[in-house]
Order: C-alpha cells, then structure tokens, then sequence
C-alpha cells in the first residue's frame, strides 16, 4: 500500500456518485424514496425520476416539510433520501432533524450537495463549512463524507441497508476518481498508504490534496500514512489509536471548520487514549467568500502545501 | 354517546391528577381537547393498541402540538396501549411518560416526538404519503394548536398537502383562541383560519370541540370527505381548560399545575367514571 500506486482513474462529481448510487439503491429496495426541495437537477435525480417517477416527491422550496415528510415516510417502512444543498440540508432545517429525525430515531438519509468552499462562486450564503460539526453532535446521528465519486455511489447505496439517520455529505466540484466501490465499508477506515512517520487523516475532497501532500512529504524522505476517515461518527477510533501508536503525530484535512469537524473527532480519541501532537487543515473559524474552487482552498489554506506545511509542523512537535 | 362522555369525564381526571402530581404541565390545552381524543381513540380510528410503529393497516395519530401529552398519555392509557398505573410517572424521572412526547423511551402509542412546534403535519404527510405508497387504505390524522399556525413550517405542509393531493389526512386545528403569551389575537392575528386553509386548497369542516355528539358527527363525516383528492381541516373550537370552570376560557392555565386545593376543586367538577389510575 503506497501512495505512488493511487492512480485516478477519470474525474467526475461527487454528486453524480449520489445521483447514480440512489438509482442502484432503488433498483435493489422498493422502499428507498427520493425528496426534493427543489434541486433535482443540482442533486442528480434525472435518472432516478425517470425510472421510479412514484417514488420521488418534489417538496418545493420548503426543506423544513421536507425533513418532517422523510421522517413520517419511514412510519411505513419508507427509506426516504431527503436532498438539497448542505447548508439547507442542516443549519436550516436543525431543529426538524433533531427533534423529528434524530431524537425519534428515524431511518431518514439527509443528502447533502455542495458542501463546503468547492461550491465556488456561489458564496459564504451556501458554501457551509460548519455541517459536519451540527450533524455530529446529533445523538444517533451517522455522518459520512466520501472523498470521490465511485465512494459516494458506494456510500448512498450502503446507506439504504444501514438502519438509523445518516447525513451524507458530498459536492459540486469535478474531482479525481481514485477509490474502488467496493471498498468502502460504513465505519471502517480506509487505509491509503501506511507510513511511520505522520498519519494525515483527511475526509471529503481533501483526501485527494492529502495524498498529493503525501507524495511531495516522500520525496523529502517523511514516511506518511493517509488514512479517509469517511466515517466521522461513528468514528473508527481502533484506526485512530493504531495510527498515532505508530507515528505519534497527526495532521486532520477537511474542507469544514476546525472547530467541530473531522479534526476534533480525531482528537479527541487522541486526548482520550494517545495524546499526541496534531494541526489541523481546515476554515479557522471563518464564512468562506466567492472564488473558483481551487482559488478558496488556497486562500483559506486548504491546499496540498497547506498539508504539507502541516505535517512539518507537526512533525517538529513530536518528541 | 354517554359511554364517550364518560370516557372524557376521566380523561380529564386524569389529566388534572397527573399535571398536579408532576407540578407542572398543561392542563389547559388538554382539558380543551379531552373530548376531541375520546372521540378519536373510542369511536373514529381502527387502530390498533397492540403497537406497531409502522401503523400498517390501521389508522394513525400524530400530536403536532406536544405540550397537551396530557390527554394524549390518557387516551393511550384508556385505550389499552399501556396500563393507567404508568400515569402516575408523567414528568417524572425515569418515565416513558416524558413531558412532551417521544419515542426514545418507547411508549407505545407514539411514532415521533413532537413539542417544537409546527412539525407534525409534515411527518403526518409523509406517513399519509407512506400509506398510499403502501396501498394501504387507512387515514392520518392530526391536531394542531392554532397558536402552533404561527410556525412557517405548517403553512410549507399545508401548501404541499394540496398539491399533492394528500386526500388521506385529516388534520385538525385546535382554535381555542388563546397561546402562552395570551390570546391569539393580540399575540399573533391568525385571521380566519378556515378561509386560509380554503385558500390553500383544502376541503373544510368546522365543530364544537366540546360537544361529543358534533365532534363524532363532523369526524366521520371528515373520513367520508377523504380520497376525494384534496386533504381535510376541521376547525375545532374548543375552549381552553374546559371541565373545569376556573380553568376554563383562559390562557392563564395552559403550563400551570394546580395546587392540592385546586385539584380538590377541579375533581370535585369531573366524575369518575372508570376509576383512577
């Protein structure tokens, strides 16, 4: 397992991943039903709508009915996949998904596009950088952010046989394909390469910037283990603390703030079991603004060097 | 009709013995519909007490107004979903009988928490959706309280349930006038409800929530309105803290517990018709 040997395969949206994974979910379930609020077309539903038009609910612009829908549909055994954006997705529909969803245990997938700054143009209005954190702190909750497309197909149709709430979070932005369906498990780590030195724990797009940072850190002769925590809760804390035993220092890389996303997960298994040095890649605490994707992430130091710089600095950290 | 009112005389005992024996909770809302729920539970819905969450093949309830979990325990208790003795543990550490209704405790009887406002209707149209989906033949329905319309959500539910065509759900509005701050009106206008819900596509009916015999009356009358393509509200006039007359009319007691004397007092107004619990 080597770093060099991740090839990318092709590049495509992760959001095209949701849209083609909830048609193979559909395909295999007759109870896996679609909502809307209005972005079918951003979501990818095309295909789904035309093969299942009965099994997809258009709700308008109205994602707190939305939430209370997908919840009531799963009184009947429905397995609803709600989708829109992900800052409708959570921070405006919280208190549906806590009290209708979460606190009443209900199998309902929130889907949610666009996540993050690799929106782009649109701006701080929609690119939420704090979803992770909301849906984390929800008791019960799943989340789970996949790094490529194949991954996101993978994970919405493992969802559909996962009883509980999930919130799946993916997006816009054209992205190297570079993971295999098949390997992704729910809750279970993926081990990309295996070093000694640093483990950088990334999820979401910035998987792909952690093993270029990877590659670029072996060429200065650092040992680097990157390890997609798809997973962040629950959190696969046996990787976590297997990791850290071996390198005993840690970069997290996420396009989510620091406070409240993949890098305080990981810390506190750390803090709990292995306190060791760890820096986190990710917003400090800040909207993000309108720009190309690329243009954010290295204006909000979500870049490969970002990473790299990150894994010295941790490294000069370690005893 | 006499063996309904006497169902809703110890209903509201009961609700008046748990609100004092938890000092606190809301007499008044539940007092208002004690005898919307006896009509519900003991002659409008088949359902069935043997619980299924899925609600397969029955009819369904959802309370969108959870702060009157009063009237709902009670009616569940009396109609065989858990026995009366569980009342006593309403608001009380350790309960399924949490102040406002959820599932996490696994009380029978309830399929989503509720007590933020304006969220039942939803889940109660995606239940009603379920149902069709499911080829099941069997109604939703739901209660709201009017101040509850002040919540956005309820209109975005009541916009979607005309579109769609959710002619399965019967949801009524508890319009009793009044809301935590004060009545209705002087808190937030609500206008003519039944013209909104009219303008929004719905078919509409409108009852005295105390009157037994309109209550069974306008509700069967409702199940006949369904599958007609459009869903159903009924305007229920109730009048908050009804059955007892120093409770009754105002929105002084909709969160307040009554005193030792005060129990007395309201007791002394409500026979006991099935023994308490």
């Amino acid at each position: 397992m080597a770093l060099k040997d991740i090839q990318s395969t092709g590049n495509k949206d992760t959001r095209s991943g949701f849209g083609d994974g909830i048609v193979e979910a559909a395909r295999k379930n007759p109870n896996v039903v679609a909502l809307t609020a209005d972005l079918a077309g951003s979501l990818k539903l095309n295909q789904f709508i035309k093969e299942f038009p009965e099994r997809f609910i258009q709700c308008g612009i109205a994602e707190a009915n939305m939430i209370g829908i997908g919840a009531g549909l799963t009184i009947g055994g429905k397995i609803p996949y709600t989708t829109t954006f992900a800052n409708f997705s959570t921070g405006r529909v919280y208190d549906q998904i806590r009290q209708s969803v979460a606190y009443s245990g209900k199998n309902v997938k929130i889907c949610a596009s666009h996540a993050g700054l690799t929106l782009g143009e649109d701006g701080a209005t929609h690119q939420i950088l704090e979803d992770i954190g909301l849906m984390k702190m929800l008791p019960g909750m799943t989340v789970i952010v996949p790094c490529d497309y194949a991954q996101t197909k993978a994970a919405t149709q493992a969802i559909a046989e996962y009883e509980g709430p999930v919130y799946l979070r993916f997006g816009r932005p054209v992205w190297p394909i570079f993971t295999k369906e098949e390997d992704f498990v729910i809750g279970k780590a993926q081990q990309l390469s295996e070093g000694t030195d640093v483990t950088i724990f990334a999820c979401g797009h910035l998987v792909w910037n952690a093993i270029q940072a990877g590659l670029q850190l072996e060429e200065k002769g650092i040992s680097v283990e990157v390890i997609n925590m798809h997973t962040i809760k629950p959190l696969d804390e046996e990787a976590v603390i297997k990791s850290l035993s071996k390198t005993r220092c840690a970069v997290t890389a996420e396009e989510h703030n620091i406070i409240g996303g993949l890098g305080d997960a990981i810390a506190q298994v750390a803090a709990r079991h292995i306190p060791v040095p760890i820096e986190y890649v990710g917003t400090k605490d800040t909207f993000g603004e309108s720009g190309v994707p690329k243009d954010l992430l290295k204006k909000y130091g979500l870049d490969v060097p970002d990473i790299v710089a990150a894994a010295e600095k941790v490294l000069s950290r370690k005893k | 009709m006499a063996e309904l009112k006497a169902i809703a005389s110890q209903i509201r005992r009961d609700i008046v013995r748990m609100v004092h024996g938890a000092s606190s909770g809301h007499p008044g809302g539940s007092l208002g519909c004690a005898d919307f729920f006896t009509a519900l539970y003991f002659n409008v819905m088949k359902h069935n007490p043997d619980f299924d969450m899925d609600a397969r093949d029955e009819d369904v309830f959802f309370l969108s107004n959870g702060h009157i979990s009063p009237v709902f325990y009670s009616t569940l208790a009396r109609s065989g979903y858990f026995d009366i003795k569980e009342l006593s543990t309403f608001r009380k550490i350790n309960s399924r009988l949490q102040g406002h209704p959820a599932t996490h405790e696994h009380l029978p009887g309830i399929r989503v928490a509720s007590g933020s406002l304006g969220q039942g209707m939803s889940v109660a149209l995606g239940a009603a959706l379920a149902k069709k989906l499911n080829g099941d033949n069997h109604l939703v329905f739901s209660l709201h309280g009017d101040g509850e319309l002040d919540e956005g959500q309820i209109w975005e539910a009541t916009m979607f349930a005309a579109h769609h065509k959710v002619d399965n759900l019967i949801s009524t509005i508890d319009w009793n006038g009044q809301q935590i701050d004060g009545p209705t009106d002087k808190v937030m206008s609500l206008g003519n409800i039944q013209e909104k819900f009219e303008a929004f596509g719905w078919a509409t009916l409108e009852m005295n929530g105390n009157d037994m015999d309109d209550v069974v009356a306008t509700l069967n009358k409702a199940k006949s309105m369904t599958g007609k393509g459009k869903p159903i509200a009924i305007m229920m006039h109730t009048a908050m803290g009804k059955g007892v007359d120093f409770m009754e009319g105002t929105h002084e007691w909709h969160g307040i517990a009554p005193n030792d004397e005060q129990l007395a007092k309201a007791l002394d107004q409500l026979p006991e018709t099935l023994g308490d619990y």
